[in-house]
């Protein structure tokens, strides 16, 4: 029973190449810490067997990639050995990162649905404000996001809020997207139905459009609240590398720790996958509450 | 309140209550082009307006003339800055990036237990922040475009690899079975019926891309480049306060991304004009 489904499920082929990228992961290892191992043992006037070779390979202090377990072991001491409020923490720096994430993810939020529901109300809005909406994303923020961080810091505003102010930039566009086409989902009918009611414009956005629209904006949001995540990262590189995940990878890069970057890199896709899985739990959530059958 | 803010907000309110009275209009393309480009001058208009009227420091917003006017003097550097950053870093990454990811689904697909795992593994990575590989790529392919491409290639491999997929699987028993009586070989099958269905997907993924490259191209730059390059103009030239400069470099970067994404986008509608969403 337990095995026919695993046969039959999508478990066993995703172990199957997660194992394969782990595999694939020591592999690459080997090859690329291979030079700095010969050039060491070169000097030491000693020749490396197979065995050695791996063992030197895997094991290096700042290899060009560290082997999975090296990552694995950097990243329990930065998280359970090291007491969360120390500077040392990964998890002080992902809580800085995750505040900003999820700040900017709400700002974004809201700032996506109040576009979405004046753009579907508004003609001139739909007309002249969406092209733009659209336009909007073809400013590559990421790439700003130095200059957005120093003219908010000249203006006095320095922490969490210049972070957050990216992640809504880049969270914003894909629900004022997909609440537009929520929003106007409900097709004909139903809106002829509401108006035989003689349903008012609240009452026909209340009952049936926020309803019809809430899978698309479920859908979005678990695309936003990854973007918004991006966005905190990238809006951390040019506070000078004070705190953040960002920070980290900056500061690992200046100084060749790379299994510092690994580990901070582990640490933002455990958050991007959690968040996405939070969206999708609440998604969940909201259907049973609202009826929705399985 | 001095004259220049007056103003702006009297061509505020004069723009909106035209494109009100567009809006009313019946909708031809005429007024479908005039709409957002009214909004767009209008919003030049009161930057330009607001910022000369409230004496706006250049070091926090330089008006769109002082940009303009930037642009025209910096013509070669930013020439360079896009050659450097967009034609090697993002071009070749791109290319690169989705022809591997292509290959690679139509690889897994004939493998109905390798696709069922990477599917959602595609989908999980798709949704990770791999711009944070940049300093790594940085690490391993040195400072020059080549670690640009690298980080590009990453951030497009795994959007498109699903979107192909997904593609690629859209076919369905009927059109198969149509190809079988005609017994066309595997790789017929695939170009003449499976590519074809699968291209509004390719495209979508495509369009993803284009925006992913030129993003990836520059922010790793942030993490160490030659001294040429649209993220290193804009980091260093940030840090100079030189804000006109870095408002020249979004603009380009704002109309190469723009043009590149309607390039494909005009692509899409020539290959898959048949597609209903084409049809309009």
């Amino acid at each position: 029973m337990i095995l026919q489904r695993l046969l039959s499920g999508n478990t066993l082929p995703v172990l199957t190449v997660v194992g394969f990228i782990i595999a694939l992961w020591y592999l690459m290892a080997v090859v690329l810490n291979a030079p700095w191992a010969y050039d060491q043992a070169g000097r030491q006037g000693v020749t490396l067997g197979f065995d050695d070779l791996v063992a030197a390979t895997w094991s290096q202090d700042r290899p060009r990639l560290p082997a999975p377990h090296q990552v694995t072991a950097e990243f329990w001491k930065t998280t359970v050995e090291v007491a969360p409020t120390s500077r040392r923490s990964l998890v002080h720096h992902a809580w800085i990162t995750l505040s900003a994430t999820l700040l900017g993810f709400a700002m974004g939020t809201a700032l996506g649905i109040l576009l979405a529901v004046a753009i579907v109300h508004n003609r001139a809005m739909d007309a002249s404000v969406m092209p733009w909406v659209i336009a909007s994303q073809t400013i590559p923020i990421l790439a700003i996001a130095p200059m957005i961080i120093v003219v908010l810091a000249s203006l006095g505003l320095t922490g969490l809020l210049p972070k957050a102010v990216i992640s809504m930039y880049l969270s914003f566009f894909p629900v004022a997207v997909g609440m537009v086409k929520g929003l106007r989902s409900p097709d004909r009918m139903l809106l002829d139905q509401m108006h035989t009611w003689n349903a008012s414009r609240t009452q026909t956005f209340a009952r049936l459009r926020w309803p019809a629209a809430l899978p698309f904006l479920f859908a979005s949001l678990k695309v936003a609240v990854a973007a918004s995540l991006v966005g905190a990262i990238i809006g951390e590189l040019p506070t000078g590398a004070v705190a953040g995940l960002g920070a980290r990878m900056l500061s690992g890069s200046y100084y060749g720790q790379t299994v510092q970057i690994w580990s901070a890199l582990v640490m933002a896709s455990i958050l991007a996958a959690s968040l996405v899985a939070l969206v999708g739990l609440a998604e969940r959530v909201t259907g049973r509450l609202m009826g929705a059958r399985p | 309140m001095n004259t220049l803010v007056v103003g702006a907000l009297a061509i505020w309110a004069s723009a909106w209550w035209f494109n009100v009275r567009l809006s009313k209009l019946p909708q031809n393309r005429l007024v479908g082009l005039l709409q957002p480009l009214l909004f767009g001058v209008t919003l030049l208009v009161l930057w330009e307006l607001l910022v000369r009227g409230f004496a706006v420091s250049p070091v926090l917003l330089p008006a769109p003339s002082a940009i303009g006017a930037r642009f025209a003097a910096s013509l070669p550097i930013l020439w360079a800055d896009l050659v450097q950053t967009f034609v090697k870093g993002a071009l070749t990454g791109y290319a690169i990036g989705c022809g591997s990811a292509i290959l690679v689904a139509i690889a897994v697909d004939r493998l109905p237990f390798l696709r069922r795992g990477l599917l959602p593994v595609g989908n999980f990575v798709a949704a990770l922040p791999i711009i944070g590989m940049a300093p790594i790529m940085v690490m391993w392919f040195g400072f020059d475009w080549q670690s640009k491409a690298a980080v590009v290639v990453l951030m497009c491999f795994f959007p498109m690899l699903v979107n192909s997929v997904q593609g690629l699987i859209t076919t369905d028993h009927l059109q198969r079975d149509l190809m079988r009586t005609y017994a066309a070989s595997y790789w017929q099958t695939l170009f003449k019926l499976r590519l074809p269905a699968a291209s509004p997907f390719l495209f979508n993924g495509l369009k993803i891309c284009t925006t992913l490259a030129l993003i990836g191209a520059i922010v790793a730059e942030f993490f160490g480049s030659p001294t040429v390059g649209m993220g290193f103009r804009i980091s260093t030239e940030v840090g100079r306060l030189q804000l006109d400069m870095v408002w020249a470099e979004i603009t380009v970067a704002a109309v190469v991304g723009s043009s590149f994404y309607g390039l494909v986008a005009l692509v899409e509608r020539m290959v898959t004009f048949w597609h209903p969403s084409q049809r309009g």
